[in-house]
């Protein structure tokens, strides 16, 4: 579904990826770990050209993402929906208005098919009442849950998420993680970069290590945190908390 | 002579009254004029700017630079009585207009570039990566961000340049200035003046508070 051969980056004299390998398989969901600066976040990025790699190539069902340019990127960036860290949804918008921007403009839906579509997917998040509210009306985990109704609104065939409850409160992590398992559970492809170990422990069907701009280890997450096998594996996770170090 | 014979001659102020409310109607669509040309103008300019070119920023800035240092009365000035060497003879209107909408234009596109640099990357970024190009992602979501941010400061400045149609008065462009001093000259009264300021604030009191309305609903 989603293969990444030989991703490299770098900016100016620093590079932060070097020679990343990674797919995923449809209904997969690879989650991504590694100590902050390992290079997580920009290889993620680069899924969806927010960066553009330095060299290396992506595709997204046999297609190349990295040869899209204008209009071709701007469709096929509609089959990866990406979630950030910090929602950004548009603070100017209501919910509604939200989840239906992308797909009247960039889907070109009619307004009363986006509309629909939009209630069915604040509905799935479990938002539908907050329509008509505005975004700063709304709690972190209730922002960030718009905003992946927003992505999943346009179809996407992938799901990107960087670090989605980051910059979330506490009793607030729960609300979104769990749509993140429903989604999976639904079949949807994804690929989640995330401290969320306890998640990854239940719901990864992979689990990737990164440090350093390149991928340490991968396999399942009983072997990644049950018996990792890399030095510097081992030291990232004995960092962690005891919880999710034992 | 007492305050109100001075200020509020009723002979003085009947028979100036339509002479000034002509001139008011001239300030009135020249204003709207200079308004409505300076800020699409200055929207226009901040919006190829943000295409990062640098064939069409190093224009925009040094117009922008360059518009808000001059004093507008020299350029009034510089084009009445100095173009018309070059053969291009503008009328008094045209050049209070080109003139002050150009001066609007530069401040507008400073303060609609401001509010576009201080809507955060993300913005951008959420809507490119939900398929959303450029031009789509600048229209339907930075600038009317930005617009938002900037209405305090551009209402300010559009009233600043449209009491500047009180300059009119040295090229002989009708308009209430020009039309009460030279009334005051005849009379012999400030009368006139009175009849001017009332008029200015019949003009721009309702906008002001229009402004405050808007400012309270964005902001």
């Amino acid at each position: 579904m989603l293969e990444i051969n030989q991703l490299e980056k770098c900016f100016g004299a620093t590079q932060v990826l070097k020679s990343i390998d990674l797919s995923v398989k449809p209904g997969e969901l690879v989650f991504v770990i590694g100590p902050s600066g390992s290079g997580k976040s920009t290889m993620l990025r680069c899924c969806n050209r927010l960066e553009e790699p330095t060299s290396g190539s992506i595709l997204l069902d046999s297609e190349h993402v990295t040869d899209c340019h204008g209009r071709a990127l701007d469709k096929m960036r509609l089959k990866i929906g990406m979630v950030f860290q910090g929602f950004h949804l548009y603070p100017h918008k209501s919910v509604l208005a939200n989840v239906m921007l992308a797909q009247v403009k960039a889907l070109k839906r009619s307004k009363p098919e986006a509309k629909a579509r939009a209630m069915e997917m604040l509905e799935h998040v479990g938002l539908a009442h907050k329509a008509d509210a505005m975004p700063s009306e709304l709690s972190g985990g209730q922002q960030q849950r718009v905003a992946i109704a927003r992505a999943l609104a346009l179809d996407p065939k992938v799901m990107l998420f960087d670090e989605p409850t980051s910059a979330l409160d506490p009793e607030l992590v729960g609300s979104v993680l769990k749509v993140m398992k429903q989604l999976r559970q639904e079949g949807m492809t994804m690929l989640v970069v995330s401290h969320e170990m306890e998640f990854a422990r239940e719901a990864a069907d992979r689990v990737v290590f990164m440090d350093g701009g390149v991928v340490v280890e991968a396999g399942t997450p009983e072997d990644i945190f049950g018996n990792p096998k890399s030095e510097r594996l081992r030291a990232f996770l004995s960092r962690l908390q005891p919880t999710t170090a034992a | 002579m007492s305050f109100l014979d001075t200020f509020f001659d009723g002979a003085v102020m009947a028979k100036y009254l339509p002479d000034l409310l002509g001139a008011l109607v001239t300030t009135l669509w020249l204003s709207a004029a200079i308004v409505i040309a300076g800020l699409s103008l200055g929207l226009g300019l901040a919006c190829l700017r943000t295409l990062g070119r640098w064939y069409l920023t190093l224009p925009i800035v040094a117009f922008a630079d360059i518009s808000r240092a001059l004093p507008p009365l020299v350029v009034i000035l510089v084009f009445y009585f100095g173009l018309p060497g070059l053969g291009i003879r503008l009328s008094g209107p045209m050049v209070l207009f080109i003139v002050l909408g150009g001066v609007l234009a530069a401040f507008a596109e400073e303060i609609f570039w401001a509010g576009l640099t201080s809507v955060p990357k993300g913005q951008w970024e959420a809507g490119r990566a939900t398929g959303l190009s450029f031009m789509q992602t600048l229209f339907d979501i930075a600038l009317p961000q930005a617009i938002r941010l900037g209405i305090p400061s551009l209402v300010n400045r559009a009233l600043a340049i449209t009491k500047m149609t009180a300059l009119g008065s040295v090229i002989g462009v009708k308009e209430i200035l020009s039309v009460s001093s030279s009334a005051q000259s005849f009379s012999g009264s400030a009368t006139p003046l009175t009849m001017a300021a009332l008029a200015y604030l019949a003009i721009f009191l309702p906008v002001v508070i229009f402004a405050r309305l808007l400012e309270k609903r964005y902001t």
